[in-house]
């Protein structure tokens, strides 16, 4: 089973998200924080990880600049999961070695879709 | 709604468009064409009903069939009729046109636009490659509203991002407020037009690929051999079709078959190719002789692709 690290200071997000990612066959762990998500990744990478943008202690962004410094930070697949909408901030997402972007609010088609996308489940 | 209203619609959408409306669906009738009602300034649905009995008016009859037609689509809907398009289709044709250097596809029952600009975006990243290709996407609806939105090729933040890469996002779309905007570049690659497919599609021209997914889920069985006959007819002998995933041609019509290994991928059969190169031989002639002289291509041509296992 493929494991989903979901970063997102909101409970109810990711309660949504885990209950989504279960649905898709996710096991489905939580960060509060990029901190908390750089913690997890210190210790076990995950295959694809779900995260916000703005977040206390450490942002999104910074995550994930982060993580693809870490010896093998470069295989999990980031989507960002995030209400920044505008086309300069999925840029800059992108350019950061994010897979892919999603605006929230989200829905599992939404989840699905993107998924699917970058190869993580097949399209049945 | 009364039963007789009920049949009313019923057989008014199945002579107009092919629609076929079962009671179980007859809600859709009324949360549907109450906005219409409305639009037409009738009190009620029901007032509505009355007049058009009385005094059928098309503009009217119209709107009642574009309110009835399903728009559910989105972009690279189901993924894999892509990968297809452009993995097995694109590179089959491109070496069998690559002489003539033209590709004349047709989405049929476009609704927004979703299916022929994935298709076009497709064929954009392949730019280098088909240069000096002369690609046409037409791409039709029976509805002039849906046309008109697709048209326009301006999407929600939820449209863009059920199925569209994040990459084509960034480099096919503009930002305006609080929609996206698709590109001329790819806009421009498109031809709509407004068609029912129960029309003769003769105008249409010849295509070398046809794109008619999840829409014959709507029609009758005998709707649906007469415009897969008639597909048949505008399909070149060598070219493709695409169904939706709940679509077949089995049990309906000898003029396609199914690739095996592709869902949704089909064929014309050899009968469908004697058929459309010998329209006036005898329904049983044979394939050596005489059938060639009407054709433009070598019968059996669509055989030599290794594609597609035939016993």
């Amino acid at each position: 089973m493929k494991t989903c690290l979901v970063v997102d200071d909101s409970r109810v997000v990711r309660k949504v998200a885990r209950r989504i990612l279960e649905d898709l066959r996710f096991n489905c762990e939580e960060a509060e924080d990029g901190q908390q998500a750089y913690e997890f990744c210190s210790t076990a990478m995950p295959e694809v990880i779900l995260l916000d943008w703005n977040m206390p202690v450490m942002s999104g962004i910074e995550f994930l600049e982060k993580l693809r410094q870490m010896p093998s930070g470069d295989t999990p697949r980031v989507v960002f999961c995030t209400t920044e909408n505008d086309m300069s901030h999925i840029q800059r997402a992108m350019m950061a070695g994010a897979n892919e972007y999603i605006m929230k609010p989200f829905d599992t088609d939404i989840i699905k879709s993107k998924f699917i996308q970058i190869g993580l489940i097949d399209d049945e | 709604m009364k039963i007789s209203d009920f049949e009313l619609y019923k057989s008014l959408l199945y002579d107009k468009s092919g629609l076929v409306i079962t009671p179980d669906k007859s809600y859709l009738l009324d949360s549907r064409l109450t906005p219409i009602a409305k639009k037409w300034n009738y009190a009620t649905l029901e007032a509505m009903t009355l007049h058009l009995r009385a005094l059928p008016d098309e503009k009217l009859i119209k709107d009642i069939v574009e309110a009835m037609t399903t728009n559910e689509t989105s972009f690279f809907r189901d993924t894999k009729p892509f990968t297809i398009f452009q993995e097995t289709i694109l590179p089959v044709l491109l070496e069998k046109r690559k002489t003539k250097r033209t590709l004349r596809i047709w989405c049929a029952a476009c609704s927004s636009g979703q299916e022929p600009y994935s298709l076009a975006m497709i064929l954009k990243e392949k730019e280098a490659e088909l240069r000096g290709w002369r690609i046409e996407i037409v791409a039709t609806d029976i509805s002039d509203e849906i046309l008109d939105q697709a048209k326009r090729a301006s999407y929600t933040q939820f449209e863009v991002q059920r199925g569209l890469p994040i990459q084509y996002l960034m480099k096919y779309f503009m930002q305006i407020g609080e929609a996206w905007q698709l590109k001329d570049e790819i806009r421009n690659m498109i031809r709509f037009s407004n068609f029912n497919l129960l029309d003769s599609m003769s105008r249409l021209g010849t295509f070398d690929i046809v794109f008619c997914r999840n829409v014959l889920i709507y029609f009758d069985e005998k709707n649906k051999r007469t415009i897969l006959e008639k597909i048949a007819g505008q399909l070149e002998n060598d070219g493709f079709l695409l169904l939706g995933g709940a679509e077949t041609v089995l049990g309906i019509t000898d003029k396609f078959a199914p690739n095996p290994e592709k869902r949704g991928l089909y064929v014309k059969t050899q009968a469908a190719k004697e058929g459309s190169s010998s329209a006036t031989g005898s329904a049983t002639g044979s394939s050596t002789s005489g059938s060639s002289a009407g054709s433009t291509r070598p019968i059996g041509s669509g055989l030599t692709t290794g594609l597609f296992k035939r016993t």
